[in-house]
């Protein structure tokens, strides 16, 4: 039998959305492969995702531990190299997250096989595996060859593939595998989480979006868009590099490691448009952007762009808006 | 503290216009700026103030062509004490795991406390030299790091998760992390110190210098291949406004005026 294992992931005792896209793409290459879902989850409490795994897999394994209250590498390592030795399965999918990141590489040089990271697609062709990335700030995209092997691994770009719940559901068997864990010696101890610092402003509760990145060039010019925030009614926010260098709080960060936002109005200056961006403000109604490079990536995730100089366009820009106001007062 | 840093000269495409070359399998290299990849400028300089704070030495490694001198150089400035380059034609092709197995190579026989590398590098954007390197050489590892402290003989780190959350790991030395943007602010390096780097000598190496044959890294000895490369479809299809400043800032108005929006 050929498997498609998904490791299956999840904090504060929820299932988070990359393994059910995971889990949505293995069950479309199963239909062509003639291949069996599996997926595997590990915790310290963890049957209670079972049933919604099992609509999602033909099999479910369960692996309960006290040791993995918290995520540690070292441990999912130690699980998940000796079920991969066992069931020697075609393709095992990770979230490209800050967990897998973690595991992901270590666990594939250890078993010897190939690894292909960020992916956002993947075919069998010709018996070999095919994935799409992306390179340069999601400037290009590559189709790469992975080398022939009899089990690959892949991690997989969050928000790549959306969910379809099967139906009817596959109703996978439940199984739970103890696997001693004794003996493992961890070198790397988890302490405890630390919270993002409570913010003073809210940019999720926001209309209406001013963001900044690093265009701008400089902390001299915050004050600029600020004005045309301002004028807007609107909150600034910015990319994770304006945050890097202190220009703006960390509450204004938008993106995978910031914030999520889904305003009417997203205005972007200057970004480029990376999917660690795109990922937190992806779900936005109207998006324009101001950027001078025609090639950047933010323009594909735009409704309007414009291709100039963003210092050309602010200052008239605010101009105009505060006339439009003035008119209506 | 001894401390090993990996650094990768990459191409600066952020601003930059880029072009598929004739290959169809990479980009235009010619006319475009390189540059320390932007990750391993925060891991330099988390190494020197550890240095600073603990005393000890930085040996900084990189693969690339001789090229890559000018970023091992802007290191040295920034305080790092040794620097070695592996060069070799047969390299070419190598995807990141061929680039960690010539690092492990490198960093075998060494004596070290600490290895630091980038999360990614800008270029390829893989974020796995640094995990695996850590496997082939059976040390403890954390990536994505924003903060190192070190307590009893071993380090206390605060690794990033998503939405601005992290955890705090304590790891035993010797260990590897992965560095993330924003765990410092780079120290600005004077034009002085780059000149008084230039007195450095920088070793070079060559793959049999490593012990490495062709067949260990390029195509053959690594885990992908690219084999072609194109323009990422758009996911919105996105109108152009066009025109002098003063007529595209009417237009947008215009845009948000219909969708009640001022
Ligand atoms: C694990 C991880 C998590 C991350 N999390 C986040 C995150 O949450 N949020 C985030 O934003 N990033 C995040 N990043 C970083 C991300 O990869 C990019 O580096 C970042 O988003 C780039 O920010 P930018 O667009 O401001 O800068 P750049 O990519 O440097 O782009 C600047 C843009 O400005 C344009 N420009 C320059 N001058 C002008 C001008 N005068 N007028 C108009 N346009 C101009 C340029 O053409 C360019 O497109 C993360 C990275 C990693 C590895
Ligand atoms: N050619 C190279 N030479 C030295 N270090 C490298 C090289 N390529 C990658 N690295 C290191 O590995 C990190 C992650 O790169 P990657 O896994 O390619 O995304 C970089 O930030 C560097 O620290």
């Amino acid at each position: 039998m050929v498997e498609i294992l998904v490791l299956a992931e999840h904090r504060g005792g929820q299932l988070r959305d990359i393994t059910f896209e995971m889990l949505t793409k293995a069950i479309n290459l199963s239909s062509k492969l003639g291949a069996e879902v599996i997926s595997i989850v590990l915790g310290k409490d963890v049957k209670s995702f079972a049933p919604t795994l099992a609509e999602y897999s033909n099999r479910v394994l369960l692996v309960e531990n006290p040791l993995f209250e918290h995520f540690n590498s070292d441990l999912y390592q130690e699980v998940l190299s000796r079920v991969i030795r066992e069931l020697k399965p075609l393709l095992t999918l990770i979230g490209h997250t800050s967990y897998g990141i973690e595991l992901a590489p270590r666990l594939a040089a250890s078993l010897n096989i190939p690894l292909a990271t960020d992916c956002i697609d993947i075919t069998f062709e010709n018996n070999s595996l095919i994935v799409t990335r992306q390179m340069y700030g999601g400037k290009v995209n590559v189709r790469a060859v992975v080398r022939r092997s009899e089990s690959y691994m892949v991690t997989v770009r969050q928000g790549s593939f959306m969910v379809q719940k099967p139906s009817p559901p596959l109703g996978g068997r439940i199984e739970e595998l103890s696997i001693p864990m004794e003996r493992v010696v961890l070198r790397k101890r988890f302490i405890k989480y630390v919270p993002p610092p409570p913010g003073g402003v809210d940019i999720t509760a926001a209309d209406i979006i001013v963001s900044i990145g690093r265009g701008i060039k400089d902390k001299s010019n915050i004050p600029l868009v600020e004005d045309l925030a301002k004028s807007l009614g609107g909150v600034l926010a910015c990319t994770r590099p304006i945050v890097d260098k202190g220009w703006l709080p960390s509450d204004r960060q938008v993106g995978i490691s910031g914030k999520t936002v889904k305003p009417k109005l997203y205005l972007a200056l200057g970004i480029s448009g990376s999917f660690q961006h795109i990922l937190g403000m992806r779900g936005s109604e109207l998006v324009i952007s101001v950027n001078k490079d025609p090639k950047a990536p933010i323009f594909g995730y735009s409704d309007y762009g414009v291709v100039e100089d963003l210092f050309k366009i602010i200052p008239v820009l605010k101009m105009k808006i505060d006339e439009v106001r003035a008119r209506k007062e | 503290m001894d401390i090993i840093v990996c650094v990768k000269h990459v191409p600066e495409t952020a601003e930059a216009e880029i072009r598929i070359d004739a290959s169809g399998r990479d980009i235009e290299k010619q006319g475009l700026v390189f540059d320390i990849n932007e990750w391993d400028e925060y891991a330099i300089e988390e190494a020197v103030r550890i240095k600073e704070k603990f005393g000890g030495t930085i040996t900084v490694i990189t693969v690339g062509p001789e090229d890559a001198d000018s970023t091992l150089r802007k290191c040295l400035a920034r305080g790092a004490d040794r620097a070695i380059r592996v060069t070799d034609p047969k390299i070419s092709g190598s995807d990141a795991y061929a680039i960690a197995k010539i690092l492990y190579n490198v960093i075998k026989g060494m004596r070290f406390d600490l290895i630091l590398t980038g999360v990614q590098a800008s270029d390829d954007e893989s974020a796995l030299v640094g995990p695996v390197l850590a496997e082939m050489l059976g040390i403890p590892h954390a990536t994505m790091i924003k903060r190192i402290e070190f307590r009893d003989g071993k380090a206390i780190v605060n690794r990033e998760l998503e939405g601005g959350f992290e955890e705090v790991l304590e790891v035993d030395l010797p260990a590897l992390f992965t560095i993330q943007t924003g765990i410092n602010e780079p120290r600005y390096v004077s034009i002085m110190a780059i000149r008084r780097a230039m007195q450095k000598e920088i070793k070079v190496l060559s793959l049999m210098d490593l012990g490495l044959s062709e067949e260990d890294v390029s195509e053959t000895g690594s885990w992908i291949r690219v084999k072609e490369m194109f323009t990422p479809p758009a996911e919105k299809k996105v109108e152009f406004i066009s025109g002098s400043p003063n007529e595209v800032a009417s237009r947008i108005v215009e845009i948000l005026r219909r969708r009640g929006l001022i």
